[in-house]
């Protein structure tokens, strides 16, 4: 039998780990000009999420959180993807080149001072929390809140914002999955279902959007008139 | 101590006599992967020696730089591989003569005569290939400086010898956030530093679109030998530093011993292999990035390490 102290520091290292790749994720779906690609590092942000909360299920020795993470597998990280790969069209989903409102190494670096900026929104809360694992998951949760926020208002095209909006969520779960470990099963279930539903909505807006309007990018929707 | 001199200047020869081998199986291996056969893994030495039976042209035009750079640039890597751990995993003779840092400056000197040399010549592609890899070095430099800092926060020194065992000392160290970003930030460097594929095609012939090689176009004979000896070497010396120092001291010796010494060379060279499979892939699967994405590039790199400086800055 390992010795427990040692398979205590693991478990942190690999939350720790886990964490600093969500956070990687939150700054490449900033940074990506592939949609393709975009699904892609959020279906891995999902994964990342996935990971903590097993981690501090494992910790905690918590049912709750293997089911949270069971749950995040199969919503965010497969389906939702394949969702939106299906209702959004191929014209919208193949697109190479995404627009953006800054460019990229300047919407990097203010992703770095939102993510600064977390930590020193978390801080009085990290002093109160009693677990060394809030101290590792608030702050990073509440930057991938604020780093998807931004790539909302960043984002020229809809399924970008999308996928900013379905990471901020991710965000808002990763430091509840600290937070509150022993959150309602219910509550999770009703939380994923309602994100599969959002990008189920969204999806086939963009496709309609495409159709109708030939691009969909919000920049060009400024007015609801028909020419 | 005589045993630790004798071992320093066996990493410096290990250096000098593998690192055209290393170039070598790294063109072989990209070759192989693209379903080209590939010239023998043992080119660059014929190469090098067909170089140095040729005959020097140097420019009438051209100043003492041009004819020292060679020299320069062969030798600094040489010096480097005195400063870092290259076979063992204790400090040798020259282990604290200078640090990481020290090392990049090194190095960075080497490319400054370099770039100097190329627009000494003026030759119309010279000046133009150093103004760009001035471009990608600048945006190089904060990135390693980053890197500098995130490692002597990390390990409370920048000495490599100190610094590869704090990856390993206890295990679960390896799986730190600072050093896996550490690693992804530095093997993007690599990239760039060397001239390869996201960054600039080091095959490509073509010299309007070149950015490292047009520096040593002017270069012929025992002066071109020199020239591409030394890049292979720095080429070898950053994969010690990001194999050895940054990843995990696996391979080196442990022991005194003269044999554990040297059965450390092929654990070394089979690492360095594994690890140039790793860089050939990204080099066979990604398209030349246009000139100005490179800042988006080197931007993600440094990202990526200050991502790994703020979570060891606000952990602890």
């Amino acid at each position: 039998m390992p010795d427990p102290h040692i398979s205590v520091t693991l478990v942190n290292e690999l939350n720790l780990l886990a964490a600093g790749l969500f956070l990687l994720a939150t700054f490449g779906l900033v940074a990506t000009r592939q949609v393709l690609d975009c699904v892609a590092l959020f279906a891995g942000q999902s994964v990342l999420l996935a990971a903590s909360a097993a981690l501090l299920g494992h910790e905690a020795a918590s049912d709750h959180l293997y089911a949270v993470a069971a749950i995040t597998i199969v919503a965010k990280a497969l389906l939702i993807p394949w969702l939106l790969r299906r209702t959004a069209s191929e014209a919208v989903v193949a697109r190479r080149e995404i627009s953006q409102v800054l460019n990229i190494p300047t919407s990097l670096l203010i992703a770095l001072g939102l993510t600064i900026l977390a930590y020193f929104l978390a801080a009085p809360l990290r002093a109160a929390a009693p677990s060394g694992q809030v101290g590792v998951n608030l702050p990073i949760g509440l930057a991938a809140l604020l780093i998807g926020a931004f790539t909302v208002t960043v984002r020229r095209e809809a399924l970008p914002q999308v996928l900013g909006l379905l990471s901020m969520e991710n965000g808002a779960f990763f430091a509840g999955v600290a937070i509150a470990p022993d959150l309602p099963l219910f509550a999770e279930l009703a939380a994923a279902f309602d994100v599969l539903v959002i990008a189920l909505v969204m999806g086939l807006l963009t496709r309609k959007l495409h159709e109708r309007a030939g691009s969909t990018s919000v920049a060009d929707l400024t007015d609801l008139r028909e020419e | 101590m005589i045993a630790h001199l004798l071992y320093n200047v066996l990493q410096a020869l290990v250096v000098l006599l593998f690192a055209p081998l290393m170039a070598g199986i790294s063109s072989k291996l990209k070759e192989r992967l693209q379903s080209h056969r590939g010239p023998s893994v043992f080119q660059p030495y014929y190469d090098l020696w067909k170089l140095f039976h040729k005959d020097e042209i140097v420019s009438h035009e051209s100043t003492w730089i041009f004819r020292v750079t060679p020299y320069v640039v062969f030798v600094a890597p040489l010096f480097v591989a005195l400063l870092i751990p290259v076979l063992t995993d204790y400090p040798l003779f020259f282990a604290f003569m200078g640090d990481m840092l020290g090392g990049g400056f090194i190095l960075a000197l080497g490319g400054f005569f370099a770039t100097l040399a190329a627009i000494d010549t003026a030759n119309p592609y010279g000046p133009m290939g150093a103004s760009r890899t001035r471009m990608v070095g600048f945006l190089a430099e904060p990135v390693f400086m980053i890197v500098f800092f995130t490692v002597s926060v990390v390990a409370g020194s920048t000495i490599p010898y100190i610094v590869q065992q704090r990856w390993v000392h206890p295990p679960a160290n390896f799986f730190d956030p600072a050093h896996v970003l550490l690693m992804i930030a530095f093997f993007m460097l690599i990239l760039a530093e060397t001239g390869r594929l996201p960054v600039d095609n080091p095959s490509g012939h073509f010299e309007l679109a070149m950015i490292d090689e047009s520096k040593g176009l002017e270069y012929s004979g025992r002066g071109a030998a020199l020239m591409k000896w030394g890049g292979a070497m720095k080429f070898f010396v950053l994969l010690c530093i990001f194999l050895n120092v940054l990843v995990a001291p696996w391979g080196l010796a442990s022991s005194q011993s003269f044999t554990a010494v040297l059965a450390a060379i092929p654990l070394v060279l089979l690492k360095m292999v594994l690890c140039i499979l790793a860089l050939v892939g990204v080099e066979s699967s990604f398209a030349k990035l246009r000139l100005f994405r490179i800042t988006e590039f080197l931007g993600a790199a440094f990202v990526v390490c200050v991502a790994a400086l703020l979570i060891r800055l606000m952990e602890l």
